[in-house]
């Protein structure tokens, strides 16, 4: 699919700035300027995607479809599923928390939205894509949308609504007064395609550094790391790895285009598949500055009881990817 | 005289939203009262699920994205 890349890429490399095929500079970057692209485009075109998805299935129309039905369990996979697709800026998580809370929808159903959000959105999405392929692609969405449900049901099952900060509860309490439905916008398609593609180009130029510096990070370590070097320390059997790696992703706070790359170099220096990606999850997942905004809703009790649920599941779902793939 | 809020906890995208309104409103000359609001309950009054949001004259006009220059004079007219 991408064949055409890398001639380009090749054809401007070794053509026209003339660095020799043979050179490892040569080869290095002839690799960079093909990821960059080849992520680029995926980038754009996934968001764009999403975009369309997004105008015609709005958060406030999910929230009607989660409250006024009855979904006998499904809901949870519901929320979570739509978190993945529903382009997400942590900035929003609080608003969003409450509106859903607010408008009676269940505390565990809403903490499977978000924690589903964050983890599987379109730019991890197409930058798993570039840099692993699509089966990868797809068993990392799937996880993470598991891992919203599961997440979600087990917070639910534990009533944690006393842990909501007081004004929260007060809110859920008098809930009837909000519910006016959402005015939908009717522009046909082809009137809002063009604001959706300008959008998505707005997303891209936003993180286009982060994915030269990660991918730029990733070549270097591909250079110059020497091969299995992680293996030794971290390879095969360890299986302390996993935890040890989500703890220590915990106070990273690294959003997706620039980790992805680096994780895909230290999967190809020999960490173990699952403990790169309990890795990855936990630095989008679990973050430091989530949690401090989070405290305008929550207890700190509240807050620790999230995250380690979440870091729970993050863990376990290393430990299966470690299982699965120890034959890559 | 209009009043424009600017609902955000304070983000990235909430700081582009605000500077991208004033921008309008001084290429239209136009005079307009441009208030921040940061505060969490404040900005849940409006209902809205996702920010930055632009309320003009208490009515929300754009929420979830920063606006362009067409939309913000669109919210204004």
């Amino acid at each position: 699919m991408f064949d055409w890349l890398q001639s380009f890429a090749d054809w401007l490399i070794y053509q026209v700035i003339g660095i020799g095929t043979e050179s490892r500079l040569g080869v290095a970057l002839s690799f960079f300027v093909y990821d960059v692209l080849k992520i680029l485009i995926l980038l754009f075109l996934i968001t764009v995607l999403m975009g369309i998805v997004n105008a015609y299935f709005p958060v406030e129309r999910l929230r009607d479809f989660l409250n006024k039905r009855k979904l006998y369990g499904l809901e949870y996979f519901f929320a979570s599923f739509f978190g993945a697709i529903t382009p997400f800026c942590s900035c929003s998580s609080v608003p969003l928390f409450i509106g859903f809370v607010q408008g009676g929808i269940p505390l565990g159903v809403t903490f499977a939205f978000l924690i589903t959000s964050p983890l599987v959105n379109e730019i991890a999405l197409a930058i798993f894509l570039g840099m692993f392929g699509i089966k990868f692609t797809l068993i990392y969405a799937i996880t993470g949308i598991l891992l919203g449900m599961l997440g979600g049901m087990v917070l639910g099952k534990l009533n944690l609504e006393r842990f909501l900060s007081d004004w929260v509860q007060q809110l859920i309490q008098n809930k009837n007064k909000v519910q006016e439905g959402f005015e939908s916008e009717k522009a046909p398609f082809l009137k809002r395609l063009p604001h959706i593609t300008q959008e998505a180009w707005g997303i891209v130029k936003s993180i286009v550094l982060y994915v030269i510096i990660g991918i730029a990070i990733g070549a270097f370590m591909h250079g110059y790391v020497p091969e299995n070097f992680f293996e030794e320390y971290l390879g095969d059997g360890q299986w302390w790895t996993v935890p040890l790696a989500v703890i220590l992703a915990v106070p990273l706070y690294a959003n997706a285009a620039g980790i992805i790359p680096v994780i895909q170099v230290m999967v190809v220096k020999g960490i173990p598949v699952g403990t790169a990606i309990a890795f990855m999850m936990a630095t989008i997942g679990l973050s430091i500055p989530e949690g401090t905004l989070l405290k305008k809703v929550m207890s700190m009790k509240l807050i620790a009881i999230f995250f380690g649920t979440v870091a729970f599941f993050i863990i376990l779902s290393g430990f299966i990817f470690n299982m699965v793939f120890t034959t890559l | 005289m209009r009043t424009i809020k600017i609902l955000g906890t304070g983000c990235a995208k909430c700081k582009q939203t605000e500077a991208a309104v004033r921008d309008v409103l001084d290429k239209e000359g136009i005079v307009a009262d441009v208030i921040k609001v940061e505060d969490i309950q404040q900005i849940m009054a409006y209902n809205i699920l996702s920010t930055p949001a632009v309320v003009v004259d208490e009515v929300v006009k754009i929420k979830g994205k920063v606006p362009s220059a067409q939309e913000i004079l669109a919210a204004l007219s």
